[in-house]
């Protein structure tokens, strides 16, 4: 019953990609990240429901879109929990989660004011030092960069 | 170690800071050579540094090289909005290698990106000054005859001296006991201690020297600036205590040596100058000695 009634808060897919798991607040950095604010395809999110795991989750579907893995794992920054459901005619074919990134260039800023990626046209390029409560050393001014200060380009 | 840049400490394992040291003991025995006839060495000194470039251009002076660059930016296309990644691009058509001091952190690294010769980082904002660094390891060594198991006192602005979190980092390859003396608002960050809690090495912090002096091998000074504390009132009632005086001297190990990285203030009292346990002077020569030999490696000149 309780499963029925969840499917009917987002209307299921015929081919796509469903994300779920993504922390409410950090759906439009998702959003972003993925640009799907920028393609064509038909999509369909819900926020605020509620998720044993997370408190308040949000879920995004994707009609037509399959990622690659590299594509997917910017999002796990923001979204270290996230888990992928691959669908191809309303069934779930394939399904995974994201992996946090050893390196990566851009998605995120570096916290240092004086760091040059915020004072020149450089872009942003970090080590993850921690992948559980994701950390990142800024690879030009070798700062910290946690969680709670990331802000996402 | 022929063109490899010298950006952060962190670049050099042991093995080559320690080639580096030895090549430094060399060159202080015969700091004269023509070693780099017919190359060019360009400093780029996007803010003043009177020590920093003195010594370098010393050191390429003695051997024989050619200084090209600017001491201020404001005798650089920088005032006319030149882009970093363009300065560093046309200088590298110009000379054999970049020296750098820029106020933005991470510049350094950067710069290293864009350039077709090898940069060598003369200090990039708070971030990193690694010659500092190799020039305090052959003052330390030479003093002490050993790197290894050694008692370092590190004293003042923890919080954010640059020369300070190096030397850390690089002395935590040799095993070292820190003691760390700062006023609370200025004291070690906590990734340091978190850094020398995952080596397991020993660390202690204070908020006086006085009572423990006495364990010193080594005490690197730094200056404490009044524009670092938010309260006045507060710094006034601590700068005393971060004043070395000569007789607090009395009752120190023999082998004790006093750096600092220099400009000092009035951190360490002029009556220490004449103690034999008064080193900073010396260490700023050992930076000619030092910087010599990092040039000659990453010139590929020795090896």
């Amino acid at each position: 019953m309780d499963k029925d009634i969840k499917q009917l808060k987002v209307s299921a897919i015929k081919n796509g990609t469903v994300i779920d798991h993504i922390p409410a607040k950090n759906l439009f950095k998702v959003i972003n990240i993925l640009g799907l604010n920028r393609i064509d395809n038909q999509i369909t999110f819900g926020t605020n429901l509620e998720s044993k795991q997370l408190g308040i989750k949000a879920i995004v579907k994707i009609s037509d879109k399959f990622f690659v893995d590299d594509e997917i794992n910017r999002i796990a920054l923001a979204a270290p929990q996230a888990k992928l459901n691959i669908i191809r005619n309303y069934k779930v074919e394939e399904k995974k989660k994201v992996i946090v990134p050893d390196e990566f260039t851009g998605i995120v800023k570096c916290v240092n004011p004086k760091c040059i990626t915020n004072n020149d046209l450089v872009k942003p390029k970090f080590r993850v030092i921690s992948k559980k409560d994701v950390s990142l050393k800024c690879h030009y001014c070798e700062k910290i960069t946690d969680q709670e200060h990331m802000v996402f380009i | 170690m022929k063109n490899k840049n010298l950006i952060s400490i962190n670049d050099y394992s042991k093995e080559e800071m320690l080639r580096v040291l030895d090549l430094a003991e060399e060159f202080e025995k015969n700091p004269t050579q023509a070693i780099l006839n017919g190359k060019v060495i360009a400093t780029l000194f996007f803010e003043p540094s009177t020590r920093t470039r003195l010594s370098f251009e010393s050191a390429v002076n003695r051997l024989g090289g050619k200084i090209i660059g600017f001491s201020d930016s404001s005798s650089s296309s920088a005032t006319k909005g030149e882009s970093l990644k363009d300065t560093i691009k046309t200088v590298s058509n110009y000379s054999d290698l970049i020296v750098m001091r820029h106020p933005i952190e991470g510049s350094a690294r950067y710069a290293s990106e864009v350039a077709t010769v090898p940069v060598i980082n003369a200090g990039d904002g708070a971030n990193q000054h690694p010659t500092q660094t190799l020039l305090d390891l052959y003052s330390i060594r030479k003093t002490q005859d050993t790197l290894d198991n050694l008692n370092l006192f590190i004293v003042g602005d923890l919080k954010y001296g640059r020369t300070v979190h190096s030397l850390l980092m690089a002395m935590a390859l040799f095993n070292a006991t820190y003691y760390f003396i700062s006023p609370k608002e200025l004291s070690i960050p906590q990734e340091y201690k978190m850094f020398l809690d995952h080596l397991g090495l020993k660390y202690y912090e204070h908020t006086d020297f006085k009572d423990i002096i006495s364990e010193a091998d080594i005490m690197y000074v730094t200056r404490v600036q009044k524009e670092r504390f938010s309260d006045p009132i507060e710094y006034e009632k601590t700068k005393n205590a971060y004043v070395l005086r000569n007789r607090m001297l009395q009752n120190t190990k023999s082998n004790l040596k006093i750096l600092h990285p220099l400009p000092r203030v009035n951190e360490i009292n002029t009556d220490v100058d004449d103690n034999a346990k008064a080193y900073y002077f010396t260490q700023a020569l050992n930076g000619v000695y030092t910087r010599q030999a990092i040039i000659s490696l990453i010139l590929g000149l020795k090896n």
